[in-house]
């Protein structure tokens, strides 16, 4: 395999699997910040213990989150060197600062989270648990601005002297409405996630006829934060669809595999099978005016297929060859104003003259056939992120069936005599998560071939190294990351089967 | 806005204190985890030893990911050539420090006493490995890696694994190791009491004793190394473009600027006045300066290394003239002034609640503590 895809490969898995500890940090702790406000409020010790049961499993997620947190953070630098050169400028500021506003917060406090409840006062812990819950999400915050940025990258120009993307106004990377709506859509769906665990931990405790004070209490809250966030993710996922639609069209296109520019509004493709080789999606099912509603917000708006895109970014790619080669004549001699001045005109284009180096490495003499084919490389892959994203969306709209049900019966104090209920979300524990990651591969995926959206594409952005290396790294990652997951997966579930009422006894101790 | 150069002299001057604020901060949580099988004999003791960061080495780990943030945000391509280029030794750090979180979380989690050692010694790797990494890393920076770049500024790195484990960069390895084994050795000789304690304070003096002949060492040893200097260039203020310049290799050189500049010299004496202060003052029972005055000598053990390449940040043994520099190797100026706004703000704000957490958790921790505070890990 080469050294991109093996790159990729690395990045994915070690980003996705960082996503299975971040979304639950994310949810429990707004979550333990409620528990604890409301023993704080009212002075009930159950919800003490709530607090202190759901944060000793939070704390098996969090360390593991932090500490896969680094991996992340150091990868750039260590598998995307020519990215890091190209768009640190403009990228790692959102990551130092993320450090500096939120790790910070959340890694500082969690210590007084867990060994504060003797040393401060009930004021002074619940502000502790407070903060710990801020800075995970202000992390999320940051971290989202900068994968914004790469989906709509603002707020930056192209510098020939430093050959580099460089910061020209730091307010549009930070206020750009595609990292807005991300944020919202990814802390909601943590709160999902931290929900649908409380829930469906509750529920089991529930059918086994344990810790029941500690189980209505907790399902009745889930159940609530859960309908909102819930209701919060589809909503603004929507939002996120439709930022999309603004500024990745081809996103947009392939996951609805629409090949063919329709008259607006376009319909809205529920399911079909998507065949790429054929450019055709095959046996669709369409619901009339849905996506051209939800994409442009109106019903004239037009909403293009992957073709016409196609048609589009080809132009784009020969004014970008014209970029190229201007850029490569102002390197060897900075006073060419001619090649200044055609450079200035097509520098927005710059990015899709780098799609060529690919296969034409002078970019400038490519032919007719190679333009075709980096054009056609241009449309990530359909099918994958067709079903990935009705994946997500069905998901979506269950979770909100479910907590939904679980809030009305909660409410009325009745849940508990729906058994079938409460195992229909004992057996949901596992689904936040494959919508979370479904979502993350939507939202990446669809971005491909580019790590920057016209910017920098994916094959360039790689490090000059040995494909062999990350051939062995990657093999160490799934290696070692497996082990620890299993051992992960062990204690939750020992901490789940010991219940609350470990917690108050000290660990034994084992000469 | 500040002028270009001040901003980069800044950013080279706050490079220098968040890599002092990781080996300070972080270090003695490493320090600690090193010396966890060797001071703690029975499993309370170790729990003893554990529970002295357990509250709060998350909180010091993120120095080193604000380190990371810091170098990508503000030198760019420092961050992508040391990274890329010392690729396995950067998987090898990261690996290790995984092991610290799932050791600390997970240890107390089962009784075995199997389960417990195979942790103690997780921990002691997740200290040891970081440690000499970092040590290993400064002693191939002062001699220089060999790495250059094409016309697009598109990076190619021709070392090895191997050869970064080379017998000045392991010398500088076991500086960094000895130095934060003292830092830890006085952080549990304040942190703990009785036969942990004791213990402790018995490792200090050897440790710095250890700190001060081997960071000697490697001065003498350096005064041997080439220097990197500057020839022509765009100025202090011009773009960056490492290869926008011609570098010199002055034979026996690296120690060049203590000549020119002989209040440099105030770097490496802090290093040998902060480890003796370190033993001194741990010897008249005083753990806290003591504390200070080892993190005093890690300030200047690195300072050392800071102040004796500068203006050059990352030397290119391949091609000299790519080597990265202050004046070439930074981010715009634009962000250069943002980041110094937000740090500004935000690190006064980071340092108040440290210490008021550190006030909170204030007191030793004991095996009665341990055993009554539920929480314990």
């Amino acid at each position: 395999m080469d050294i991109v895809t093996l790159s990729r490969m690395q990045f994915g898995m070690t980003a996705l699997y960082h996503f299975l500890f971040v979304p639950l940090t994310l949810g429990l702790a707004v979550m333990l910040a409620i528990m604890e406000s409301i023993y704080v409020t009212t002075g009930r010790t159950v919800w003490r213990d709530m607090t202190k049961f759901w944060g000793t499993l939070f704390g098996i997620n969090f360390a593991m989150g932090v500490a896969t947190g680094i991996t992340l953070e150091f990868q750039f630098g260590t598998n995307w060197a020519y990215y890091s050169h190209y768009v640190g400028d403009v990228f790692g500021a959102p990551l130092a600062i993320e450090g500096l506003m939120a790790f910070f917060l959340e890694a500082s406090f969690v210590g007084l989270f867990f060994f504060g409840w003797d040393k401060l006062s009930r004021p002074a812990h619940l502000f502790a648990t407070c903060m710990m819950a801020l800075g995970t999400n202000l992390s999320a915050l940051w971290i989202l601005i900068a994968n914004g940025w790469m989906q709509n990258p603002v707020g930056s120009a192209f510098n020939i002297d430093t050959m580099r993307m460089e910061v020209t106004d730091f307010a549009a990377v930070v206020f750009n409405p595609v990292a807005q709506s991300k944020f919202v859509h990814t802390v909601s769906a943590g709160y999902v996630t931290g929900a649908m665990f409380v829930l469906s931990i509750s529920a089991m405790f529930l059918l086994a006829g344990k810790h029941r004070g500690l189980a209505v209490r907790s399902i009745t809250l889930a159940a609530s934060f859960g309908l909102a966030s819930a209701l919060s993710v589809v909503v603004l996922g929507d939002e996120s669809g439709y930022t999309a639609g603004q500024n990745q069209k081809m996103k947009i296109a392939a996951i609805e595999a629409m090949w063919e520019t329709e008259p607006a509004p376009a319909a809205f493709t529920v399911i079909g099978l998507p065949d790429q080789a054929g450019r055709v999606t095959r046996h669709a099912v369409q619901v009339p005016w849905m996506l051209g509603l939800i994409a442009t917000r109106s019903i004239d708006g037009e909403v293009r297929g992957i073709k016409d895109l196609v048609a589009d970014n080809r132009l784009r790619i020969e004014r970008g060859m014209l970029a190229y080669g201007a850029m490569r004549t102002l390197r060897a001699n900075r006073s060419d104003t001619q090649a200044r001045a055609v450079l200035d005109a097509n520098v927005a284009d710059l990015g899709y003259g780098l799609l060529l180096k690919r296969i034409a490495p002078n970019v400038v003499d490519a032919t007719q056939a190679q333009i075709d084919e980096a054009a056609w490389y241009t449309v990530p892959a359909v099918a994958p992120l067709f079903w990935s994203f009705r994946l997500m969306v069905g998901l979506g709209f269950f979770f909100i069936a479910l907590f939904g049900t679980m809030f009305v019966l909660a409410s009325r104090r009745i849940v508990e005599r729906y058994r079938w209920l409460l195992r229909a979300a004992a057996w949901s524990l596992p689904l936040p998560w494959v919508a979370a990651e479904v979502g993350w591969y939507v939202a990446e995926g669809g971005r491909q071939p580019w790590t920057i959206d016209g910017v920098l594409p994916t094959f360039l952005s790689v490090s000059d190294l040995p494909a062999s290396s990350v051939a062995l790294s990657l093999a160490a990652f799934v290696l070692f990351y497996s082990v620890l997951l299993v051992v992960e997966i062990l204690l939750m579930v020992r901490a789940i089967r010991q219940g609350p009422a470990a917690h108050a006894q000290p660990a034994a101790i084992v000469a | 806005m500040l002028d270009y150069m001040t901003l980069r002299l800044l950013w080279w001057a706050l490079l220098g204190i968040l890599l002092i604020g990781i080996a300070v901060m972080d270090g003695f949580d490493l320090g600690t985890a090193i010396l966890l099988p060797f001071l703690g004999r029975t499993d309370t003791e170790r729990r003893v030893v554990i529970n002295t960061i357990g509250p709060v080495w998350e909180g010091n780990q993120v120095w080193l990911i604000l380190g990371g943030g810091a170098i990508f945000a503000a030198w760019p391509p420092l961050y992508a050539v040391a990274f890329s280029g010392f690729y396995f030794a950067m998987l090898l750090l990261l690996w290790s420090l995984i092991l610290r979180p799932v050791g600390f979380k997970f240890r107390g989690k089962l009784p075995g006493a199997g389960w417990r050692t195979t942790w103690d010694w997780a921990l002691f790797i997740g200290g040891f490995v970081p440690a000499l990494v970092y040590g290993v890393a400064f002693g191939n920076v002062l001699q220089g890696v060999p790495f250059t770049f094409d016309d697009s500024l598109r990076l190619s790195y021709s070392g090895t694994l191997l050869a970064l484990f080379n017998p000045f960069a392991l010398l500088a390895g076991l500086v960094s190791v000895v130095m934060l084994v003292l830092h830890g050795a006085v952080w549990l000789s304040g942190k703990t009491d009785a036969a942990v304690q004791a213990r402790a304070r018995r490792v200090v003096p050897w440790a710095g004793v250890a700190l001060m002949v081997l960071f000697g060492l490697g001065g003498l040893w350096s005064a041997q190394l080439d220097g990197y200097v500057i020839g022509h260039f765009a100025g202090t203020a011009g773009p960056s473009d490492p290869l926008a310049k011609t570098m010199l290799r002055p034979a026996g050189g690296l120690l060049a600027n203590y000549h020119q500049y002989s209040w440099m010299l105030a770097a490496p004496a802090l290093g040998f006045i902060g480890a003796a202060g370190a033993i001194v003052l741990t010897a008249l029972r005083s753990a806290r300066l003591a504390w200070i005055s080892s993190a005093l000598a890690i300030a200047g053990v690195i300072a050392t290394a800071g102040v004796s390449l500068f203006p050059v940040m990352l030397p290119s043994s391949l091609n000299p003239a790519a080597s990265l520099t202050v004046w070439d190797a930074s981010s715009s100026r634009l962000t250069l002034w943002v980041m110094t706004l937000v740090t500004a703000v935000l690190l006064p704000v980071v340092i108040g609640y440290t210490v008021y957490i550190y006030a909170v958790l204030r007191g030793p921790v004991t095996q009665a503590s341990v055993a009554a505070n539920p929480h314990s890990y």
